[in-house]
């Protein structure tokens, strides 16, 4: 494919075939793994890390049962283990990667420069707690460290739904207008160690979704002398820069084209960026990424029952930012409290990186509403139904006027 | 609203298999009867380490909502019952924070049935479960701890023979009839049924009163506030010159007071000071600096800080000097060095007693050919 060709959109898919669609009872983390396989990943590469090793533990498990043929190589560290990756990617091989916590960030220099380079990797994150001190539970900041890099971020909240997004991922990662690098992220424990029942889509199913990986000419191979990624300075570097970031931009058109088609195939997907949980007379609004969204849905249910409008938007894809979407959902909400399992110390609210995010989107909407920084569930402490319902008072209390921390945030469960 | 629960609590590695296994069945007999079962674990780590408490608990609910709303705690309190595959977790659990015990019962509700694989009386059980303070049963499924199902170990049908016991306590967490179709999928298996049915018409449970058992306190650890903990992530430990009364002269390293660790061994070492040549082996290459070094040259080892993992008795060259010892053959922490300085003869008759309870099949790779040693062990048994 020559480059003048890279920017158009693709030829329509195969026709939708027989679902065929079997169970297993399986982890976010083996959710993965099972994509992987029907994704027919061609090489995976890996270093162990807690949370995110269950996906290895399992790909291993899959290729020992004859389930699955990959090259699976495990690396001697996180950074050799994404350079690796991002090299098999360069050559033309679906490549699959993974880390949690200072894993993830050890490998950073490989991580930025496969963005960079326009890699399509895909990659799932098991979120975990930044050391020191050494902690197993959750928190974002491992993945949102690269937010600025040009990385596609999303974060799930069940096992079928990490499933499901992998397979999204590629395709949306894959295609000539975006070629971007792709990470997924599966917050540790909650959902890489909790088993439910998923289903596994057909073979044939997912390969008429998902076409297989074409590097075009750009791809490393001695039948195809290139040089990928020149030492280069001031004179080139803003054209490269500039071309990444309208990739970026051209990733949300390809989102949407793909959960359309995801919907369309499989009858499940949703809506691309974000889930809406009753919010069509929300006075105040709750926005949150990964498995929080199980404390917060059941408080919302639990504070309608007492005629509370409080609604509930959970952030899908942090990158793209949804901000016309956030807009859309949040017009006409008096008062939003974001609730980061994150920090951001020092940032411009004194709270979490997504607070300061929504708020920033929402500025030019027209009846802006109070955006209100909540941070909780660090380190994987349990955010309860209570914490909820204390911050959905708040946004009452922002509501009707009152005055609430605007330049600050709250924190929940600390022991003072 | 209809929901049960159970709790698996288990030794890590050796019995994840057979705790996911037993989690499993309850998930898809639970789909057998159209409701919603999801399962997941709690302090365990992956890999998760040798022989550490760990738990997998596993959840039924009539709808999604119902399953959310239980599902938004981080440990499901009040289960149907509580499985314990290793009888010397009755002891109690640490979670791998090491905030203390909690007692094996302490997540059961009242009524409850607590299910151990145990070839020990009830009583002996009762003992070392620490009181509830509400009643419930005790049902004992005789078998030693299993490692069904992992890695060369036999499947010895302890999952089965769990599940069919918990369709009997627990019935609104498992049913036999949706046990019994969840077994024979996908391929029909007689010899498991007949396990799985068994259990259930056998299992038989002793009440246990709300002040019976063990009276002592769990050892507990009150989490410090924010305002209470030092900047930069310091934590004191004990400082070495500060040694209890009658040890002036040893050494003992200086531990960080709160991480302390008793119901994370299945055995631990008792040392014979009559046969120790004061090598320091056994000091020198515990991963856990376990060993206090008393003033008269003899290593002691702190069972507020042993893991027991062995590794002291493989290395020590004097025949009879350390055996590992079963815990269900002890009910107290205390220095072993201090009881023989105080009476030796007495000593040595209780080191002989608790010799006795020798383990033989350690929670980990002892040596090569253990495997082999084991099962023929196993098979001589009456």
């Amino acid at each position: 494919m020559s480059i003048a060709e890279v920017d158009k959109p693709r030829a329509a898919t195969a026709p939708v075939v027989k679902r065929g669609e079997t169970e297993a009872l399986v982890s976010g983390s083996e959710a993965v793994a099972h994509a992987l396989r029907l994704a027919d990943v061609d090489v995976i590469t890996a270093f162990p890390i807690r949370p995110y090793d269950t996906v290895m533990q399992y790909v291993s498990k899959l290729i020992a049962d004859g389930e699955f043929d990959c090259d699976f190589i495990v690396a001697e560290s996180e950074h050799s283990q994404f350079e690796i990756a991002k090299h098999a990617s360069a050559v033309g091989a679906r490549a699959f990667c993974g880390s949690s916590g200072v894993g993830w960030l050890y490998a950073f220099e490989a991580i930025a420069v496969t963005a960079g380079l326009r890699l399509p990797l895909v990659a799932m994150v098991g979120n975990r707690a930044l050391d020191d001190p050494g902690a197993f539970g959750t928190e974002h900041n491992d993945a949102l460290a690269v937010r600025d890099l040009g990385w596609l971020l999303c974060w799930v909240d069940t096992a079928q739904e990490a499933l499901d997004t992998t397979l999204i991922a590629y395709r949306v990662a894959e295609d000539h207008r975006v070629f971007l690098p792709c990470a997924i992220n599966c917050d540790g424990a909650f959902l890489t160690h909790s088993q439910a029942i998923v289903k596994l889509p057909s073979k044939d199913l997912v390969n008429s979704f998902l076409p297989r990986y074409d590097r075009g000419d750009k791809r490393l191979h001695p039948d195809n002398p290139v040089t990928i990624a020149p030492q280069v300075n001031e004179d080139w570097l803003m054209e490269m820069r500039r071309q990444n970031d309208l990739a970026a931009r051209r990733s949300r058109d390809v989102l949407i084209e793909a959960y359309a088609e995801f919907n369309a195939k499989f009858g499940r997907g949703g809506e691309p960026f974000i889930e809406r949980y009753m919010m069509d007379d929300a006075e105040v609004a709750l926005v949150g990424m990964g498995t929080l969204a199980m404390p917060v849905r059941v408080a919302v249910r639990n504070l309608r029952k007492q005629g509370k409008k409080v609604g509930f938007v959970r952030i899908r894809w942090f990158r793209p930012f949804p901000s016309p979407e956030l807009q859309e959902a949040l017009a006409g909400v008096k008062a939003v409290g974001v609730i980061d399992r994150d920090y951001a110390f020092g940032s411009p609210l004194m709270g979490g990186v997504l607070a300061t995010d929504v708020r920033s989107a929402l500025y030019p909407a027209k009846d802006r509403p109070k955006v209100v920084s909540f941070i909780a569930g660090l380190g994987g402490r349990e955010i309860s139904t209570d914490n909820v319902v204390e911050m959905a008072e708040t946004l009452f209390d922002a509501a009707r006027g009152a005055a609430v921390m605007e330049q600050d945030s709250y924190w929940y469960g600390v022991r003072e | 609203m209809a929901t049960g629960s159970v709790e698996i609590i288990y030794r890590g590695v050796f019995q994840k298999t057979l705790a996911k296994n037993i989690c499993r069945e309850i998930v898809f007999a639970a789909r057998k009867r159209g409701k919603v079962g999801i399962t997941f674990s709690r302090y365990s780590d992956s890999p998760e380490r040798n022989g550490i408490p760990a738990k997998q608990f596993a959840v039924v609910a009539d709808t999604d909502e119902e399953m959310e709303e239980y599902l938004s705690r981080y440990e499901p309190g009040n289960n149907d019952a509580t499985v314990v595959c290793d009888d010397t977790l009755c002891k109690g659990i640490e979670s791998w924070g090491w905030n203390g015990v909690q007692p094996i019962n302490g997540l059961l509700k009242a009524n409850g049935t607590l299910l151990v694989t145990s070839t020990r009386s009830p009583n002996s059980l009762i003992r070392d479960i620490h009181r509830k303070g509400a009643p419930y049963d005790l049902a004992i499924i005789k078998a030693p701890a299993s490692f069904s199902g992992m890695w060369v170990y036999r499947d010895d049908h302890t999952d089965v023979r769990v599940l069919g016991a918990l369709a009997k306590v627990a019935p609104n967490v498992v049913t036999l009839d949706s046990l019994v179709a969840a077994i024979n999928e996908p391929k029909k298996d007689d010899a498991k049924t007949a396990s799985a049915k068994r259990a259930y018409d056998e299992v038989t449970s002793t009440k246990v009163d709300a002040n019976q058992g063990n009276e002592a306190i769990p050892v507990k650890f009150e989490l410090p506030h924010m305002s209470q903990m030092e900047e930069c992530l310091v934590v004191r430990g004990e400082h070495v010159s500060e040694q209890a009364p009658g040890w002036q002269g040893g050494y003992r390293p200086g531990r960080n007071p709160v991480f302390k660790k008793f119901s994370t061994r299945s055995m631990r070492p008792v040392i014979n000071f009559d046969t120790c040549t004061k090598c320091s082996f056994c000091w020198l290459q515990c991963p856990d600096s376990v060993f206090n070094v008393a003033p008269d040259g003899y290593y002691d080892p702190d069972m507020e800080a042993c893991c027991g993992c062995g590794i002291c008795k493989e290395v020590c060259p004097v025949a009879d000097c350390v055996t590992m010892v079963g815990e269900e053959a002890f009910t107290d922490h205390q220095s072993q060095w201090e009881l023989w300085k105080k009476d030796d003869k007495k000593y040595a008759e209780w080191l002989a007693e608790k010799q006795e309870s020798e383990v033989t099949r350690s929670h980990g790779l002892h040596h090569v050919g253990q495997y082999a040693e084991e099962i023929a062990a196993e098979e001589k048994r009456p």
